[in-house]
């Protein structure tokens, strides 16, 4: 009874990628010891923080596909009216209004967003049949475009990107036509000084740094000239654990959020670096091996999408660190501090769990 | 793929959902997804290669100079003392309020709230603009200097409120005798860009990259002794390597080398004897330099007026250089050394140790002098000071009386060739190579001198006003205190020396100044004792300097000379406003005493003070006096009310007046 109990809640778990994620979150918690100035109670926080996520997870991965699938449209329509509220109500901080105060809770739901959004939209591919049609596409566009202009509105670039992404990437699985993709990338491109007067001042200020951190090495370049500085000065074998001067004499900014990646890098040097790299990678092949086995259609978009999520995450942080991309506010997923973003994370992998535990039963 | 996906369209439009074949083109897609992350993954690595590996280097330098903060440790500036252990120059320790501009968000309104805790004057901000302007941001700027202990407390506590601003402590230089002595002493002043510019090219001479023995240090020699051992007094700068924040705090001290304080200069001059110099040149202008014949020490070294130097320490103010730098007076000119003026008769006793060397002057020759000297075949009279002659003068009386007749013909059988040639053993026309700077030669002429200045022959009656000490002929008062130790001293040129020793910042070790002997000239003794004999008649009754000799306990040798102003250029626009009290002559004076054991030698110029030995010659006697006797001058010192005391002959005060 007992044994049976217990099979059926380790079942759920695909123990390879839980293997992979818990070694992740040692990793993290090592950093941030580092990258805290040692502050062991920070430590204990996130902890805190991922025994929740943990927790989260586990009753995810619970929940058949199924479930998941109906619950897809109520969360989408909870989340926007949500958003449509920090639009109205929303609580403001540092210039961005993200934050809804709830009675007792103040919430962040543009986080919700992330998983409802995938969601919403493989549900919508999946009742379509075979090839999506112009219409899907469009459904898809105003499906996923509601959500994005109210998140870029806060204004949350980052979050914002992300939840893109994750949208796009359920089209293109769904057969977004070659065409039409290319057609967007020309279109893009041809939009792109539109675009560009649209964004904010310090948006744009980011942009021009990445290309030339020296214009400004005390303001807007500072963050990815020290960054540049702590990752090259690791070297191939690193400072050591708590020997990374960027890092401990706080030469690196915000470097137990979006920028622990640079304290990673100084301290545990291109080993480490890489040996990081490939658990990530590790996690990706995992995610798409599941994405691949998806019992049906939503499953396998779901699926898909929270794989590259989690890969883009990884890109886009680990490309603003080391200087090939602009600074925006993306964490390293897994590692960098803060309960929210890994509560979501590890949200999503519980779906992708749930999806694993309910895969055909007929293997490839 | 594109054809691929084509036949997915083309083949499932009508038909209803295939499963395996929908899930195959999803493989596909995740398929290319896959690749692309792949290939990002692949940037991100090599990118990670290229900067951990590639440009480790780089950012290594970078993380070192990010997290190593050079602070440099300022030595203290050696001491300077005189031959008692008198402090001439001395460091102080003072609070300073100071701002690091790139620290500081709002300048203005840091400095006007700043100013409302201690006062900062409009001279202070003018300052700190100046040197603002000179300065990185970065680098801490000088606002308030000499903060008193209350204000010093006061901001202190309020140093919380202004992000940048710091309460530091400096060394200031301070000169405790004030105005005494300070041509020789010299001063410090702000490093300015031509300092930094020779200080980085003695660095890259010594094979350094830059200089950086001068960082932290703000001041340096700029006159004196002060510039002259700059490299001496200023010492080593150490260092501190401190590890710092990002906020630029030290967390720990790395390595530390201290500084090796600069070296203290022990001077031969006394202070005392300097004192009683300059005050016994009163309000008038002039120079006295006093050497020990023998060794070559300077006992005093005096240029009249002087100024405080304590005034360059900080900065001069703009008013009080105006007052130094347009008095008439001209109180910054280093007078014994670049003052140039015609020795006159002072240039005589020279001239007969060169005729009797030369053997053309010979005892027991002489002349019956009719007051005035013709060159063979002409008929223009040189005249003599005193129009009716001295009567029969030999070598010995013409020095006594300063007969000039004597000398004219001397001179023209001399020669100017062998004239000069021979004098310039007593070091006329060379720097003496006293441990100062900005010597001048002044001037002793030769034909080729005149040929190559003027583009004109020697004529021979130039000779013979050489001869007396006029003409071309040009002494810094240096040159005339050297060729008369050099006299006293037989002919042995020794370099005169401020310093006599120097006691070493590191291990304290006194070293003394070695002795340089810098010219040898054979002299007969036979000669040399006429030339004295005559040089101590001089202070004898019948003398020119009769009343410099009265009462005096020990013999003295000395010569009296008067130097024509008007119509002789003296270097700079000196006469340009002058009133007729700057037309008088020069009055000048040359000695050295105990004459039969010369422990002290001589020269006295008092501009505009008509007579040698009236004017000069008494200045002479109260520094010789307290040298070898230890006596101090009456107090107040008013000539008049002290009547000579046993009546000098009438002859020889009418005598005095002349020459």
């Amino acid at each position: 009874m007992i044994k049976d109990l217990l099979r059926r809640a380790i079942g759920h778990f695909d123990q390879f990628l839980l293997g992979a994620l818990v070694l992740a979150l040692i990793v993290s918690m090592f950093v941030q010891y580092s990258a805290t100035g040692q502050d062991m109670a920070r430590v204990t926080n996130q902890m805190g923080s991922m025994l929740i996520a943990l927790a989260l997870m586990w009753s995810v991965a619970c929940l058949p596909p199924r479930v998941l699938q109906q619950i897809a449209v109520p969360v989408y329509v909870l989340g926007m009216l949500l958003l449509v509220g920090v639009a109205l109500f929303g609580e403001t901080s540092h210039g961005a209004r993200r934050w809804l105060h709830l009675g007792v809770m103040r919430i962040q739901p543009s986080e919700l967003m992330r998983i409802a959004v995938p969601m919403m939209l493989a549900w919508y591919f999946a009742r379509r049949e075979a090839i999506p049609r112009l219409r899907d596409h469009l459904v898809g566009a105003i499906l996923l475009g509601m959500p994005l202009l109210l998140i870029l509105k806060q204004p949350d670039l980052g979050t914002a990107l992300m939840i893109g992404a994750s949208g796009f990437y359920v089209l293109f699985l769904a057969g977004l036509s070659w065409r039409l993709l290319l057609g967007f990338v020309v279109m893009g491109s041809a939009a792109a000084p539109f675009l560009w007067s649209m964004l904010h001042d310090y948006q744009r200020r980011r942009i021009e740094i990445l290309f030339d951190p020296q214009q400004d090495p005390l303001g807007a370049g500072y963050h990815t000239i020290q960054a540049g500085i702590a990752l090259g000065s690791g070297g191939v074998a690193g400072k050591g654990w708590l020997y990374g001067t960027q890092s401990q004499l706080d030469f690196l900014p915000e470097r137990h959020t979006d920028f622990i990646f640079a304290v990673f890098g100084e301290e545990f040097g291109l080993v480490g670096s890489l040996l990081l790299l490939l658990l990530f990678g590790a996690i990706i092949v995992r995610g798409l091996v599941i994405a691949s086995n998806g019992s049906n259609t939503y499953c396998r978009l779901l699926a898909g999408s929270i794989t590259l999520t989690f890969f883009t995450y990884v890109f886009v942080n680990m490309g603003m660190v080391m200087g090939l991309l602009p600074v925006v506010g993306v964490p390293l997923p897994l590692v960098s501090y803060g309960g929210t973003s890994l509560v979501t994370l590890l949200v999503g992998f519980g779906i992708l769990m749930s999806i694993q535990a309910n895969k055909k039963l007929v293997a490839t | 793929m594109v054809s691929g996906d084509r036949l997915f369209r083309m083949n499932f439009r009508s038909e209803l959902r295939n499963t395996p074949r929908e899930q195959y083109f999803f493989r596909l897609r995740l398929i290319v997804a896959g690749v692309v992350a792949l290939a990002c993954f692949g940037l991100l690595a090599t990118r990670l290669f290229y900067l951990q590996v590639i440009q480790y280097d780089h950012y290594h330098t970078l993380a070192e100079s990010n997290r190593i903060s050079l602070v440099p440790s300022v030595p203290n500036r050696g001491l300077i003392l005189d031959r008692n252990g008198v402090l001439l120059a001395h460091n102080y320790f003072v609070y300073t309020l100071e701002i690091v501009p790139a620290k500081v968000k709002n300048l203005e309104q840091t400095i006007a709230e700043l100013s409302r805790l201690v006062e900062i004057s409009s001279l202070d901000l003018k300052r700190f603009r100046k040197l603002r302007a000179e300065r990185h941001d970065f680098e801490s700027v000088l606002l308030r200097t000499r903060l008193n202990e209350e204000e010093a407390a006061r901001l202190a506590v309020n140093r919380y409120r202004f992000p940048g601003v710091e309460i530091r402590s400096r060394q200031l230089r301070h000169y405790p005798q004030g105005a005494l002595g300070s041509h020789l002493v010299g001063y410090i002043g702000r490093i300015n860009e031509s300092d930094l510019t020779r200080l980085h090219a003695e660095a890259v001479k010594r094979g350094e990259e830059t200089d950086s023995n001068y960082l932290g240090t703000d001041q340096i020699g700029k006159a004196g002794l002060e510039q002259y051992y700059e490299t001496r007094l200023h010492g080593v700068t150490g260092a501190q390597q401190l590890e710092v924040n990002a906020d630029g705090q030290a967390v720990r001290v790395l390595s530390s080398t201290p500084p090796v304080s600069g070296d203290n200069l022990m001077l031969s001059v006394d202070s005392k004897l300097q004192d009683i110099a300059e005050k016994a040149f009163g309000t008038r202008r002039g120079a006295l330099v006093a050497l020990d014949p023998a060794t070559g020490k300077v006992l005093a070294f005096v240029s009249m007026p002087t100024f405080d130097p304590n005034l360059f320490v900080d900065g001069i103010d703009s008013d009080s250089w105006r007052e130094l730098n347009e008095s008439l007076d001209k109180p910054l000119i280093n007078r014994p050394l670049r003052g140039r003026y015609p020795p006159g008769s002072t240039f005589k006793p020279f001239v007969a140790i060169a005729g009797l060397e030369a053997g053309v002057r010979q005892p027991p020759f002489s002349i019956s002098d009719p007051g005035f000297y013709m060159l063979p075949g002409q008929t223009h009279r040189y005249r003599d000071w005193k129009p009716e002659g001295h009567g029969v003068v030999d070598i010995r009386r013409a020095i006594t009386v300063s007969c000039d007749t004597f000398f004219y013909g001397l001179a023209h059988d001399l020669g100017i060739e062998r004239l000069s040639g021979f004098v310039s053993h007593f070091g006329f026309g060379k720097k003496s190579g006293i441990d100062l700077n900005g010597e001048s030669e002044a001037l002793l002429p030769t034909p080729t001198w005149k040929q190559k200045r003027w583009k004109q022959p020697w004529y021979p009656g130039e000779t013979l006003i050489v001869g007396i000490g006029q003409g071309y002929t040009l002494v810094t008062p240096m040159q005339l205190a050297q060729a008369t130790a050099i006299l006293a001293n037989n002919g042995v040129a020794v370099r005169p020396h401020l310093v006599d020793g120097i006691q070493e910042g590191g291990s304290g070790i006194t070293r003394p100044m070695v002795l340089e002997t810098v010219d040898k000239v054979t002299l007969d003794a036979k000669n040399v004792e006429l030339v004295r004999e005559g040089m101590m008649d001089v202070t004898r009754p019948g003398g020119t300097a009769a009343s410099v000799g009265a009462g005096a306990p020990y013999t003295i040798a000395a010569k009296t000379g008067t130097a024509q102003v008007v119509g002789i250029k003296q270097g700079e626009k000196y006469n340009a406003n002058s009133i007729d009290e700057r037309h008088r002559d020069h009055a000048l004076f040359i000695a050295y005493a105990p004459a039969e054991d010369p422990k002290i030698a001589l020269a006295v110029i008092v501009e505009n003070g008509g007579h040698g030995g009236s004017a000069a010659g008494p200045i002479a006697r109260q520094v010789m006096d307290y040298y070898l006797l230890g006596k101090l001058p009456p107090a107040p010192a008013p000539a008049k009310n002290a009547p000579p005391a046993k009546p000098v002959n009438a002859d020889a005060i009418e005598e005095e007046l002349h020459d």
